[in-house]
């Protein structure tokens, strides 16, 4: 963000509060967007000379006297008259709840998750639409028409809804998965907006979400080798993993667990922290990862996660009790193939596993997963 | 989302339903054509689904390495009968639902008569050059 004498995570951090603030008066949530902006401008200017001492209020101001010179035509001003006769009575509503419901308008079930995101990242993340544009490579110009429908579609949305936070962890899981390695590292922001999140809510899904961006992450120096090319968990170096962010992420999913409340985001958790605490693949305590899973698959229901967990079978129970977990699963399913080749490969039938390997790599989504299919397919020739 | 490209032939292997060339339209035929494209692409450019879009000229050739210190070898310009890619459009799409519409939308632009074209569009999903985070 090129806010010169701003400081970015301070502006970052105060943006989605403002907004929040400014839709609790009554702005409608596109209005104060660009109100805030405009107030951001302002600071540009103003801060160069002397911070102020509250740069929150500050920016408060600004951007609702900014508001209301906007809609001081004559029938903006009905409307508004109207809505600060509905506006409930300005009491003790604090600048948590006003963010949070921000987080609940940008996930709003009404968008697309395309949308979704691509708001949350601006609004919430305060990332500006050139960044969100260069994060999802397309056209700032096509980011901007994304971003500003979003807007538009949110804006009739009522704030007495109470918001869903299931779809707000969706988003934020969306973000963290999308990949990396852009101008604008959408794992690290995704990271953020979590801890963000679960200081404005105690709920543990909330909490188990960031163990696991935390727990993944960790792993992350250890992903990609030379090239570019994609190490598997079971062949990285362990050495590499970041201890910090291990740490961390276990002492938050403990928190979590302790509220005895699970969901799939603690259970996903439980399985990267079993996964971190084993020096090799081999020492993996599989057997308490099949019975996470088992959780999570008694939770969500996820041919996804039935999948994943027959990867644990056959570790815990060997190739052939994987392959019956196999059983039942739709063949169509993304990362099928693969799956299926390894628990051939460690059951011995190496043809047929070079065969999936090869038929895994043609659908791929991705460069560097393609390339290690092919390869696994090539070393069983 | 998912980024496809749609790639429109001079001369496809698969025929056209108002299979006229376009040198036998009239002038209002091609601006008809041309301006039902660019309708197209600006409405994906408000939908927030426009990525790039580029016209090919239908000359070029085929051009290969040749060995160390040799120039490289150069054939054409194309033979009649090549397969010729006319142009793209690369599009970033919530499903591949969404993208066979926008190709059906597509390949609907008029040809002579005014009539669709019902040209066949190649559609090909993109292989993201990113790893995913979560391995």
């Amino acid at each position: 963000m090129s806010v010169g004498p701003l400081d970015e995570s301070l502006v970052r951090t105060l943006v989605p509060e403002v907004i929040g603030v400014l839709v609790r008066r009554g702005a409608d949530f596109a209005s104060a967007e660009d109100a805030v902006q405009e107030a951001l401008v302002a600071a540009l200017g103003a801060w160069t000379v002397e911070r102020p001492r509250d740069p929150k209020g500050w920016l408060v101001t600004v951007a609702w006297r900014r508001h209301l010179d906007r809609v001081r035509s004559e029938v903006a001003r009905r409307v508004r008259e109207e809505r600060e006769d509905a506006e409930p009575p300005t009491g003790p509503v604090s600048a948590r709840d006003d963010t949070l419901r921000l987080y609940f308008l940008c996930a709003h079930p009404a968008l697309t998750p395309a949308s979704a995101t691509a708001l949350t990242l601006r609004a919430v993340g305060g990332l500006t639409t050139r960044q969100v544009a260069a994060a999802y490579l397309v056209p700032e110009a096509t980011m901007a028409q994304r971003i500003s429908r979003a807007k538009r579609t949110v804006s009739t949305v009522t704030l007495d809804t109470p918001g869903d936070l299931s779809t707000v962890l969706r988003v934020l899981y969306l973000v963290f998965t999308e990949g990396y390695g852009g101008e604008v590292d959408l794992a690290a922001e995704a990271i953020r907006l979590a801890r963000q999140l679960a200081s404005l809510t105690d709920e543990p899904e909330v909490r188990g979400l960031l163990a696991l961006f935390l727990l993944t992450h960790a792993r992350r120096p250890a992903r990609l080798g030379a090239g570019g090319t994609l190490v598997p968990l079971a062949e990285q170096d362990r050495s590499l993993w970041t201890t910090g962010l291990v740490a961390e992420g276990v002492e938050i999913l403990q928190s979590a667990l302790a509220r005895d409340r699970l969901g799939e985001y603690q259970c996903q958790a439980a399985v990267a922290a079993l996964h971190a605490d084993a020096p090799s693949v081999e020492e993996t305590d599989w057997v308490q990862v099949v019975e996470w899973y088992d959780e999570l698959v008694a939770i969500t229901d996820s041919p996804v996660h039935r999948l994943n967990r027959a990867v644990a079978v056959g570790e815990a129970d060997g190739a052939r009790a994987g392959l019956a977990a196999l059983d039942g699963l739709d063949p169509g399913l993304p990362r099928y193939d693969a799956v299926h080749a390894h628990l051939l490969e460690r059951s011995g039938d190496l043809t047929a596993a070079a065969a999936l390997y090869r038929r895994a790599a043609d659908a791929a989504t991705s460069v560097p997963e393609r390339n290690h299919l092919l390869k696994q397919a090539a070393r069983l020739r | 989302m998912a980024k496809y490209l749609l790639l429109k032939h001079y001369r496809g292997p698969k025929t056209s339903v108002n299979d006229v060339p376009m040198d036998q339209w009239t002038p209002e035929e091609v601006d008809a054509h041309i301006g039902y494209m660019d309708d197209f692409a600006d409405r994906l450019r408000g939908s927030g689904e426009f990525v790039d879009g580029q016209a090919l000229a239908p000359d070029g050739m085929w051009v290969r390495f040749d060995g160390e210190g040799r120039p490289p070898v150069v054939d054409g310009p194309f033979a009649e009968t090549k397969d010729l890619i006319a142009g793209w459009m690369v599009v970033d799409v919530d499903t591949r639902e969404r993208v066979v519409e926008l190709a059906g939308e597509l390949s609907a632009a008029p040809g002579a008569g005014g009539r669709p074209l019902g040209e066949w569009l190649e559609v090909r999903p993109f292989l993201d050059d990113r790893p995913n985070a979560d391995g």
